[in-house]
């Protein structure tokens, strides 16, 4: 050990220089990570895009089209195909008319942004939670592994729903799911960042940090959260199929994302009252929420085999957060 | 055993002690007046005055939370002004909306929920369990491919996906049976069974993803285990060595995490219920939320806590039960 500063010694397995890059590379290697990883990018950038992409089709996603829909048969769209057409790519929603493929679009902005942020809180109350549990005295480590314990043993979804009673109607409802599920889904990753801390703090690289005169949260800071950046990036890598699950599974049910803003998983749930009718407006969304979430999910199950060979066997029931029934 | 069970139910005790605090500080800090949303729209200030009064929220949060914890253990009693109403131990409140007592709502649920949540067990006991079966049988092969693919696409379809495909599919389209309704039953057994058997099927499927993934990796590892080696060198079949020997394996995992899923079940299944209409739990979780009628929430939170606790505990009994060489301590 020389500079007890020097973080970039390869610890438990985890080298800390060109981590990025080396990642990378593994990930390329894999195909089915590349297509996924493809796939994301191009959804990323039409969801970023969206209103540029409504633009180019000329239409707007909170228009009404009265007159594209059947009001003689309940509203369902004129035309083949939920009324596809030269001006509505994807046909327009049975009952109001609004135009199908900007609100797909906009609905990916809702849905990505949810399910990211969402980790992204998960991923910072959990490494807090974590380490504050692995350095902190055994009384703090007690409590905040019992809240982790009760965390992980409930099921999310029922919790949120409940939560989202509490919260006021006016309450900008993406930042409440963003909340609700970053405030839920913490403990998978704190037990995880607790049980690293744990192994890490008797290690001779952090013990010579603190001999050395640096505090405990410098020490947390400087030499156990790189060490620690694995296993939470791989941890975070697959939560966010999950907690993308999640948000449409509130929107589903009238819960989450309410109208007008568009969401997939709302769509999915008016569609219920279509399905005969109009098929195109369930297979639709139906067939971007199962493709990215497919896809997130085996990019993360790549992330996971590439930051941690030894775990190199496929989706193992293990690792994977409760779903949503 | 019974010193180790005694334990457990310690703990669970503690965990739902710890929840009950939560969900009841979170409910007290809830934004909106509990006593307009109980006594209505219409209620002037004289009459919202009374509904609190009667419903005990003008005392401080210690006291509205010791009186529910009187009410679960011992039962408690509501005035209405001219009457007193029982409410008997496990007592979770009242209803805003109907004057009904929580308890009594939630074990009128409760057979809908139990419903769905017992055939869909069936389902993916046997199709989950016979794709893993299946797949570790075929190991190397096109066949294990084919379902390692299957499966991984049913891991990523949402279960109100699957049910929306299924009703396209099954009444639309193929008008196999009709649109599910739910009847209970002890009206009529025929008919539950066949509209019980689409959400069956939806939620059987998509559990059965995890159950075939579950299957499979015990299997192979028992596989891997010396006594096999030993009942090859014997001469005994593949087949006979998967499905007598080595399936053994797979029984304590997929017993234990059945009984935690029913378990989890049992605090609705809310998606299911919701798509097929199915008045269980889930569904009386959500009409609660949507109402703002937080008694009937917090009462349906806290009995799914007790049944995912209580799965906890009996998922590590059958577990031991199933295989011999876990000691409980």
């Amino acid at each position: 050990m020389t500079a007890p500063t020097d973080t970039s010694a390869p610890v438990a397995g985890i080298p800390a220089t060109g981590a990025a890059r080396q990642l990378l590379r593994r990930l390329r290697g894999r195909p089915a990570a590349v297509v996924s990883a493809g796939v994301l990018l191009l959804l990323v950038l039409l969801a970023l895009a969206a209103p540029l992409f409504a633009a180019l089709e000329g239409q707007d996603p909170y228009a009404y089209h009265d007159d594209l829909v059947d009001s003689a048969r309940g509203g369902v769209p004129y035309g083949s195909f939920g009324g596809v057409s030269a001006d509505h790519w994807l046909g327009v929603e049975p009952g109001t008319g609004r135009d199908l493929f900007a609100r797909l679009l906009h609905g990916a902005r809702v849905s990505l942004l949810v399910a990211v942020g969402a980790t992204a809180v998960q991923v910072l109350i959990g490494v807090l939670v974590g380490l504050a549990a692995g350095l902190g005295s055994r009384w703090a480590d007690g409590i905040l592994s019992r809240i982790t314990d009760v965390l992980v043993a409930l099921p999310m979804l029922v919790l949120a729903i409940a939560l989202t009673a509490v919260v006021p109607r006016d309450f900008p409802r993406p930042l409440l799911l963003i909340l609700v599920i970053g405030l839920l889904g913490w403990a998978g990753t704190s037990r995880i960042v607790r049980a690293q801390t744990l192994t890490l703090k008797s290690l001779d690289f952090v013990a010579a940090s603190r001999l050395a005169g640096s505090g405990r949260w410098r020490t947390a800071r400087r030499e156990l959260l790189p060490a620690l950046a694995a296993p939470v990036i791989t941890y975070a890598a697959i939560s966010v199929p999950t907690n993308m699950v999640v948000e449409a599974a509130l929107s589903f049910l009238g819960v989450g994302v309410t109208p007008p803003t568009p969401s997939w998983g709302q769509m999915l749930s008016t569609a219920q009252t279509w399905f005969r009718a109009d098929p195109a407006y369930v297979l639709l969304p139906a067939g971007l929420l199962f493709v990215t979430v497919l896809a997130f999910t085996v990019l993360g199950d790549a992330v996971r085999t590439a930051l941690d060979p030894r775990e190199a066997s496929r989706l193992r029931v293990g690792t994977r957060k409760e779903t949503s029934r | 055993m019974t010193r180790y069970v005694l334990k457990r139910l310690a703990g669970a005790a503690l965990v739902l002690l710890a929840l009950s605090v939560l969900v009841y500080a979170l409910f007290y800090l809830a934004p909106g007046d509990p006593a307009r949303l109980a006594c209505g729209e219409r209620c002037n200030p004289r009459q919202i005055a009374q509904v609190r009064e009667q419903l005990g929220l003008n005392e401080g949060v210690f006291a509205q939370y010791a009186h529910f914890l009187q009410g679960v253990f011992v039962g408690r009693d509501y005035s209405t002004g001219t009457s007193v109403v029982r409410c008997d131990a496990p007592c979770l409140g009242l209803s805003y909306q109907s004057d009904q007592q929580v308890t009594q709502l939630v074990l009128e649920r409760l057979p809908a929920t139990a419903s769905l949540a017992l055939g869909a067990l069936v389902v993916w006991l046997v199709v989950g369990v016979g794709t893993g079966l299946l797949s570790a049988l075929r190991r190397g092969g096109p066949t294990e491919r084919i379902l390692t693919v299957l499966t991984l696409a049913a891991t990523g379809t949402p279960v109100f996906i699957l049910g929306l495909l299924l009703l396209m599919v099954v009444c639309a389209y193929l008008q196999w049976l009709p649109f599910p309704t739910y009847v209970p039953l002890g009206e009529n057994p025929e008919q539950w069974a066949w509209n019980m058997l689409l959400p069956w099927l939806t939620l059987g499927l998509f559990e059965s993803a995890k159950y075939a993934r579950l299957t499979r990796s015990s299997t192979l590892e028992t596989l891997a285990e010396d006594h096999i080696r030993t009942f090859r060198a014997y001469g005994v079949g593949e087949r006979a060595v998967v499905t007598r020997h080595a399936l053994r394996g797979a029984v304590p995992p997929v017993v234990a995490v059945s009984a935690v899923d029913l378990g989890y079940m049992f605090g609705g299944a809310v998606l299911t219920e919701s798509l097929f209409g199915i008045p269980g739990l889930g569904k009386t979780l959500l009409d609660g939320v949507r109402e703002i009628d937080l008694p009937v929430v917090v009462g349906v939170v806290m009995v799914m806590g007790v049944a995912v606790v209580l799965a906890g505990v009996v998922a590590d009994l059958l577990y031991a039960a199933a295989d011999r060489r876990v000691v409980l301590t």
